[in-house]
């Protein structure tokens, strides 16, 4: 499978009143071509700030990085067209309508206006958002909320979907109806997705492969059973005792020598 | 590109001022207020100024409408900033141009739309002045409200609550309402409030309104206004456009 991410190096440094603040060391990262990759790290690991270099919304103060193709320094506006982002926060005006929202991001997309009428119609098709389309974005559930944000996201048919916690707040039942939702966007469309998530029991259920960040560099990288079996002792370890033992923020290991006899 | 996703932006949030005609008619409270209860007090006043004291007072109105209005535009964008509307649209290919200019014209229309209401307002309290010097008092509030709003959007983009945008805002408009004599004419000060009112820009916008509120266009201080407010819009859009193009960077 061709990369369709590949990071090296990739940094950010904020200058603030105390100093400079490294809030993305170095990442080196690879993701293939519909691959579902599930980035997880401690809070403060520079996940978010990460997502935000990879769709051009933050420039880098070192290092590299293509997204399907295009350079993030040289063609930001190639990045832009090929991947979707879903921030933390969605990204819709609550007293906007869901049709309008979704054909002004149709037409920010450089749709025609009957081109983004119709691309709304059938996002709403594939979102199960068709009922809603004349409601205010106000009135919507927290799981029909996520589903226009992703719906918004997809207007151009991405090739990179990228996704910053996208179940925080979600009711179970709608948490397992978006992990349906974004294997069925790779089943059907090859969507390579680049999630982020604290929940590990998601990262599991739904990565194909994990890369786990920690004070702004990449810690381990691999399948969820490769992770468990190499840091976690076994292949049937929970995944939260195997994050706890990559990122050091856990009790010591079992089989640590007694302090004192 | 840059003028079809202008007219997108323009259009999206002209639509959410006509949403709200409560938010549409706010900025004119003020203006309105003074109009009403200021006015009346100035009518036998020596101004000093050719024409009547309505002729001197309004086009301060107009500038005060388009100061306070436009200075506080940028309280928007840190809402949108909140709810994720900004990045989302800077991660579309969108001119980030457009995402600000878009802004801009809708706060000009919005502004001189409220101008327009005023200045009937002052008709019926009195005041009388040529067409033309009114006309030209608009295209006044146009580009200070451009000006204006592309600083005020740019520093809200740059902080990230209202608390540290307020203070700011609440700290340039009213010295600048007081120093530029947008109340009464500057030709009543003391020669060093004078001079000191010659550093603020709209001091030379002001003079030059209450010139077209006379029917003088061929003045020293139309030439001034004139050269003041499109220098101001200028710079003010370089500004907020390099802002909106790294901004978050």
């Amino acid at each position: 499978m061709a990369p369709v991410i590949s990071a090296a190096s990739l940094a950010r440094t904020f200058q603030t009143k105390r100093g400079p603040v490294q809030a993305v060391r170095g990442i080196d990262l690879t993701v293939h071509e519909g691959e579902i990759l599930g980035f997880l790290g401690p809070n403060g690991a520079g996940k978010t700030t990460t997502l935000r270099m990879l769709t051009t919304l933050l420039a880098p103060t070192g290092g590299t990085a293509t997204v399907a193709g295009h350079d993030l320094a040289t063609d930001p506006a190639g990045v832009r067209r090929s991947c979707g982002y879903v921030a933390q926060s969605g990204g819709v005006d609550g007293q906007i309508g869901v049709r309008e929202e979704l054909v002004t991001q149709g037409r920010l997309y450089r749709l025609t206006r009957t081109q983004a009428l119709a691309r709304a119609e059938e996002l709403a098709r594939d979102l199960d958002l068709t009922d809603l389309l004349d409601r205010r974005t106000a009135t919507l559930s927290g799981g029909q909320r996520r589903r226009l944000d992703i719906a918004m996201a997809l207007t151009h048919r991405p090739k990179v979907l990228f996704l910053d916690e996208p179940t925080t707040g979600l009711d179970p039942g709608s948490r397992a109806d978006l992990w349906d939702l974004i294997r069925g966007l790779r089943d059907e469309h090859g969507t390579t997705v680049f999630l982020t998530t604290h929940y590990l029991d998601e990262a599991d259920a739904l990565s194909d492969r994990l890369v786990i960040v920690d004070k702004g560099v990449v810690v381990a990288d691999g399948t969820p059973s490769a992770l468990k079996l190499r840091y976690g002792g076994s292949i049937d370890a929970s995944l939260q005792d195997t994050f706890l033992a990559i990122t050091g923020r856990g009790p010591a290991p079992v089989d640590a020598a007694p302090v004192a006899v | 590109m840059l003028l079809q996703d202008t007219a997108l932006i323009y259009g999206r949030y002209l639509r959410q001022s006509l949403r709200s005609r409560a938010a549409l008619l706010f900025g004119l409270l003020m203006p309105l207020l003074y109009l009403l209860f200021f006015g009346p007090l100035l009518t036998g006043l020596p101004l000093g100024g050719r024409g009547s004291s309505w002729q001197l007072l309004v086009p301060g109105l107009l500038l005060q409408l388009g100061l306070f209005g436009a200075s506080f535009a940028g309280f928007a964008i840190i809402i949108e900033k909140g709810q994720g509307v900004v990045e989302r649209m800077r991660v579309t290919p969108v001119s980030r141009l457009a995402l600000l200019l878009g802004r801009v014209l809708r706060d000009a229309t919005v502004f001189v739309f409220q101008a327009v209401l005023l200045v009937l307002a002052a008709v019926a309290m009195g005041l009388r002045a040529p067409l033309g010097g009114v006309l030209i008092g608009f295209a006044f509030v146009a580009l200070l409200t451009v000006s204006l709003g592309s600083l005020s959007y740019a520093l809200a983009m740059k902080v990230s609550t209202p608390q540290q945008f307020a203070p700011v805002i609440n700290a340039m408009t009213m010295p600048s309402m007081l120093l530029s004599g947008l109340m009464l004419p500057m030709s009543l000060a003391p020669a060093w409030l004078d001079v000191l009112s010659h550093v603020m820009p709209f001091r030379y916008l002001v003079d030059a309104v209450r010139d077209a509120y006379v029917g003088s266009y061929a003045t020293a201080h139309m030439l001034y206004g004139v050269l003041v407010a499109l220098g101001l819009t200028v710079i003010a859009v370089t500004v907020g456009t390099r802002v909106f193009r790294t901004a978050g960077a």
